[in-house]
C-alpha cells in the first residue's frame, strides 16, 4: 500500500483479521486492565488502516490476552490478539520503511542480518588482513588505532550511522503522519512525552497491569522478559554512552584510546556489555520456550538473529578488551567491528526498530489519553 | 483412597478444591471437558458482588448487606432463601483476599460498566484468568487435576458417597476404560443443564403456538452442561430445588455461536430504541428501568414471543451510546427497508414505528438517569428514554434468548451439603450452578453467580475435608 495515500484503504487480508477482532475484543472488554491496547481500542467504533497499524504498534506481544480470552481457540472465533497484531506490525515496519524498497528487508530478516553481519565480517577480516598481513600480531598496549585510524572508523561507522538513524527516523515519521494526521508537537505535550518516556524505559506495558509480568509459554505471568529486555536496552545504552565518553575525551580532552580498565569509557562499556551478554541470552531462552501461539512464528528469525547480533557484539567487545594486550587483538577487532558495522547497517530495517514505532504508537495512546479526559471533564 | 473428589472444573469447583486441600485433605478434581475448555461457564464471566460497608481497593462507595439483601430480593420476586442469601452476601466480603492469595487481580469496572462500581469487583482479564490462576494455584498445592474424565453416576450408600463412575470413553482416539473412583468425601460442582437441548425442550414444553421454544435457545457458556449429574441425583432421591424454566435468561444476538458466545453477543441498545416481534409489533417496556437491571428479564421476553425472535430498532441518535455489538447491524435508509431486510411484515413494523413516534412526549434525554422521555397513549408503554425513532440510517438487530445457566438443583443448606429426603448427606456437598437455584429462584443481578460459586464452594471445599477427616462439617 502507499502510505501517503489520500484514498480510504483497503484492508489487506491481516488487517482485516485485526478488524474482525477488535470488533469481538470492542464488544467484550475483559481485558482492558492489561495493556494500552485494549483502552484505546475502546475509544472507536470503527477499525480503519490507520487504527490498525497505530494498535498493531502499541501492542508488545505480551500474552496476557491470549490466555485470557474466552473466544481463542478451539473457539470458533479464534481470537488471538498478539498474532495478528504481530502480522500486522511487520507489515507496517515493511511498508513505512525508508527509503521503501529496503522495507523487503524485514520480510525475510534472519537471512538479512546473517548476510549483513558476513558482509561486516568479511569487510574487516580483510581490511586488517590487508593492513596488517595477519590476523595475529601483538600491538603494545593494545591500541586499536594502529590497525584501523580513528578517523577512518569515524568515517566508517559515523556515516553509516547517520544514515541508518535518518532512515530509522524517516520510516517513524511515515508511520505518524498516517497515524496521526494533522497533530503537531506543541509544547502541552511535554508531560505527555514524560509518559512515553516512563512507559517505554519502565516497559510499563509487560508488567502484565497488575505488576506480576507477561506471559511465555503458558498461562503464569513473569517479569523475566520485563527484566532480560532491560538489561538488553540498558546494556546497550551503557555501550553506547561508553562510545560516546570516549568520543568527548577525543576530541575535547585530546585523551585517545586505549583506556585504561578503571576509565569511565571501558567501565560503562565492561558493565553495558555484561547487561548486553545476559539480556540476549535470557531473550534467547524465553524465545526458544515461547507459547507457539504468542505472536507470529514467520518472525522468530527476526527476533532471534537480532538477538543474536546484539550477543555478538558484546561477546566480541569484551573479548577485544580481554584480548587487547595479546597476539588475538587484529582477529577481535575485526570480529567486533564485523558485528557492529552488521548492526548499523541494518537499524532502519531489523527488530531494532521497534522501540521506535512503539514509542511513536504510545504517544499517539498518551495524546488521545489526554483529550479523553479532558473531554470527560 | 483419596479423601476429597471434586466433580467439576468451574469456579465452584476449584474454590472447593482449593479450599479442601489448605484444611489438609488430598485432593483430585475431574474436569468433564478438556483442557482447553475448561473452567464452565467460569470462563466466560467477568465480575463478583461484592458485599462492603467502606470503600475496599477498587470497589467505592459502600454496598451494605441489607442493600444487597434486598436487591436480590427484589430480582427474585422472593423466590430465595434468606439465610443462604445472606451467607452469600457475607461471604462476598471476606473471600476476595484469599481469592488475591490464589492468583486472582481485581481491576475497576470496564468501560461501558461503571454504573456497576460500587457493587461489583471485576476480574482483570475476565474470567478465564481466575479459572487459570486457581488451576495454576491447586496445581502448585498439590491438587490432582485430570481432564476429559465426564462422570455419569454416583454409588451412594444410604446418603453417603461412596464413588463416582467414568464410562468407557474415546480421547483424541484413544479408548479408554470406564472407571470407580473412590473417595471418602465429594463436592458436585458440575454445572447447571443448559446445553442438555433435549432437558430444556422437556422443560419448557410446546407452547400454545405449537413450538418448542426452547428449540431456538442460544447458550451463552459452556457446551460441557448437560446436567449429567444433576438429572442423576434427582433420580437417585436427592432433594431438589427450582423450576426447570428458569435460568439466567439475556437476550443476545441471534446470529451468536450455539454455545459459549459469551458476552460478546449482548445487544445493549434495547433501551434506546423499541423492541418488537416477528409480527412486527412491540411486546414490552423498553426504558422500564437502567438496562444493568433489566437485562436479564429479556431472554425471557423474546422467549415467549413467536418463533422466540425479537428485533432490537434504533436510530444514529443511539450510535456510540451502547456497548458496541459484536456484529454490525442491519441498516436501512427507510423503516421499509429495515423491514425488508429484517424479514418483518412491513406494513405492520411501519405503524408500529411511526405510532411510537408519535407517543413520544418532548423531554429532556438523559440515559444516565430515569429521564423524562416517556410515550402516551400506547400499549406498552415506553416509560423512560423514549425518542423518536427518526434519524436514518436505521439500525436492526435480531434476538434471541441465550441462556446463561438454569436454576433448577440440589437443594442444599449452610453447610452445602446434599439432601436426601431432608436429611443432610455426612460426606456429599454441592457447590456452584447446580445448587444457585437455592438463592435464585428466577432473575439475576450481574455477579450473584460467582458470589454464590464462591461462597458455596469454599464451604463445600472445607466441609468435604472436614468429612474426609472424620469430623462434622461446621
Amino acid at each position: 500500500m502507499n502510505a501517503e495515500s489520500n484514498l480510504i484503504p483497503v484492508l489487506n487480508i491481516d488487517e482485516e483479521e485485526v478488524n474482525r477482532q477488535m470488533q469481538i475484543c470492542n464488544a467484550c472488554r475483559y481485558c482492558e486492565g492489561f495493556c494500552a491496547v485494549f483502552p484505546a481500542m475502546t475509544q472507536r467504533l470503527e477499525f480503519g488502516k490507520a487504527d490498525i497499524h497505530y494498535l498493531a504498534n502499541l501492542c508488545h506481544n505480551c500474552g496476557a490476552c491470549l490466555h485470557a480470552c474466552q473466544y481463542a481457540a478451539p473457539h470458533e472465533f479464534e481470537v488471538n490478539i498478539p498474532k495478528s497484531m504481530a502480522k500486522v506490525r511487520l507489515k507496517t515496519y515493511t511498508d513505512y520503511a525508508w527509503p521503501q524498497k529496503l522495507g523487503g528487508l524485514y520480510q525475510r530478516n534472519g537471512l538479512t542480518l546473517a548476510l549483513s553481519s558476513a558482509l561486516g565480517l568479511g569487510l574487516f577480516l580483510v581490511l586488517t588482513l590487508l593492513i596488517q598481513g595477519s590476523l595475529f600480531s601483538k600491538i603494545e598496549g593494545g591500541d586499536f588505532y594502529q590497525i584501523f585510524p580513528h578517523n577512518t572508523l569515524v568515517t566508517m561507522f559515523g556515516s553509516v550511522f547517520i544514515f541508518s538513524i535518518l532512515a530509522l527516523v524517516l520510516g517513524v515519521v511515515r508511520f505518524w503522519r498516517q497515524v496521526a494526521p494533522r497533530e503537531k508537537l506543541q509544547q502541552e505535550h511535554a508531560p505527555v512525552l514524560m509518559q512515553v518516556g516512563e512507559a517505554a524505559l519502565t516497559l510499563k506495558y509487560l508488567d502484565g497491569g497488575h505488576g506480576q509480568g507477561c506471559n511465555n509459554e503458558d498461562d503464569a505471568y513473569t517479569l523475566a522478559r520485563r527484566r532480560f529486555h532491560h538489561l538488553t536496552f540498558y546494556g546497550f545504552m551503557l555501550c553506547l554512552s561508553a562510545t560516546s565518553v570516549a568520543t568527548l575525551y577525543h576530541y575535547f580532552m585530546g585523551w585517545e584510546a586505549p583506556y585504561p580498565i578503571f576509565s569511565l569509557p571501558v567501565m560503562l562499556g565492561i558493565i553495558g556489555g555484561l547487561g548486553l551478554l545476559v539480556g540476549p541470552a535470557g531473550l534467547l531462552y524465553l524465545n526458544y520456550k515461547r507459547h507457539p501461539e504468542h505472536g507470529d512464528q514467520a518472525q522468530r528469525p527476526m527476533d532471534r538473529a537480532f538477538i543474536v547480533l546484539l550477543f555478538m557484539i558484546s561477546l566480541t567487545g569484551l573479548l577485544l578488551l580481554g584480548f587487547r594486550e595479546s597476539t588475538l587483538m587484529p582477529l577481535m577487532l575485526a570480529l567486533h567491528l564485523g558485528f557492529v558495522m552488521a548492526f548499523f547497517l541494518t537499524m532502519p530495517y531489523s527488530k531494532f526498530g521497534h522501540g521506535f514505532y512503539r514509542c511513536a504508537a504510545l504517544f499517539k495512546f498518551y495524546l488521545e489519553t489526554l483529550k479523553d479526559n479532558k473531554s470527560k471533564r | 483412597m483419596i479423601d476429597v473428589l471434586i466433580i467439576g472444573g468451574g469456579n465452584a469447583a476449584l474454590c472447593a478444591a482449593l479450599m479442601a486441600c489448605e484444611a489438609g485433605a488430598s485432593v483430585l478434581l475431574l474436569e468433564a471437558s478438556p483442557r482447553e475448555w475448561r473452567g464452565g461457564n467460569s470462563q466466560h464471566t467477568r465480575n463478583l458482588r461484592c458485599m462492603h460497608d467502606a470503600p475496599q481497593d477498587v470497589l467505592v462507595d459502600a454496598y451494605p448487606e441489607e442493600e444487597y439483601w434486598q436487591d436480590l430480593l427484589k430480582v427474585t420476586g422472593g423466590k430465595t432463601n434468606e439465610e443462604l442469601a445472606r451467607l452469600v452476601i457475607r461471604e462476598s466480603s471476606s473471600c476476595r483476599d484469599w481469592m488475591r492469595q490464589h492468583g486472582v487481580h481485581f481491576q475497576p469496572p470496564l468501560s461501558g460498566a461503571l454504573h456497576v462500581a460500587r457493587t461489583n469487583a471485576f476480574f482483570m482479564g475476565g474470567g478465564k484468568a481466575l479459572v487459570n490462576a486457581y488451576y495454576r494455584s491447586a496445581e502448585q498445592l498439590g491438587v490432582q487435576i485430570r481432564y476429559d474424565v465426564p462422570v455419569e453416576d454416583l454409588e451412594i450408600r444410604d446418603g453417603r458417597f461412596v464413588a463416582a463412575l467414568v464410562p468407557e470413553r474415546e480421547v483424541n482416539g484413544t479408548r479408554l476404560a470406564a472407571e470407580r473412583i473412590e473417595a471418602k468425601s465429594c463436592v458436585l460442582a458440575s454445572g447447571g443443564f443448559e446445553s442438555n437441548r433435549d432437558w430444556l425442550r422437556e422443560a419448557w414444553g410446546m407452547n400454545e403456538r405449537g413450538e418448542y421454544p426452547s428449540d431456538n435457545f442460544l447458550i451463552r457458556g459452556t457446551r460441557f452442561n448437560k446436567g449429567t449429574l444433576l438429572k442423576r441425583m434427582l433420580s437417585l432421591g436427592a432433594d431438589s430445588i427450582g423450576d426447570p424454566t428458569q435460568a439466567h435468561m439475556v437476550a443476545i444476538d441471534a446470529r451468536a455461536p450455539l454455545y459459549d458466545g459469551g458476552i460478546c453477543t449482548r445487544i445493549d441498545c434495547v433501551s434506546l430504541g423499541v423492541v418488537v416481534n416477528n409480527e412486527g409489533k412491540r411486546f414490552y417496556d423498553e426504558g422500564e428501568d437502567f438496562w444493568p437491571k433489566r437485562y436479564a428479564i429479556w431472554g425471557r421476553l423474546v422467549a415467549q414471543q413467536p418463533g422466540q425472535i425479537g428485533y432490537s430498532i434504533i436510530d444514529s441518535k443511539a450510535v456510540g451510546n451502547f456497548m458496541p455489538p459484536v456484529f454490525p447491524g442491519n441498516k436501512a435508509d427507510s423503516f421499509e427497508q429495515l423491514a425488508d431486510q429484517l424479514g418483518l411484515p412491513r406494513e405492520t413494523f411501519v405503524r408500529t414505528i411511526q405510532e411510537y413516534n408519535k407517543a413520544c412526549r418532548p423531554g429532556s434525554f438523559n440515559h444516565t438517569e430515569l429521564d423524562d422521555c416517556v410515550t402516551e397513549g400506547i400499549i406498552p408503554a415506553k416509560t423512560h428514554w423514549a425518542r423518536p425513532i427518526d434519524t436514518p440510517p436505521f439500525y436492526g438487530y435480531a434476538l434471541r434468548p441465550g441462556v446463561t445457566f438454569t436454576y433448577l438443583g440440589l437443594k442444599t443448606d449452610k453447610t452445602a451439603a446434599v439432601h436426601f429426603a431432608d436429611q443432610p448427606s455426612k460426606n456429599l456437598f454441592v457447590a456452584g450452578e447446580m445448587m444457585a437455584g437455592n438463592v435464585l429462584g428466577m432473575g439475576y443481578t450481574a455477579g450473584v453467580g460467582m458470589s454464590i460459586g464462591t461462597a458455596f464452594g469454599r464451604i463445600a471445599g472445607r466441609n468435604a475435608a472436614l468429612s474426609s477427616l472424620g469430623r462434622s462439617p461446621a
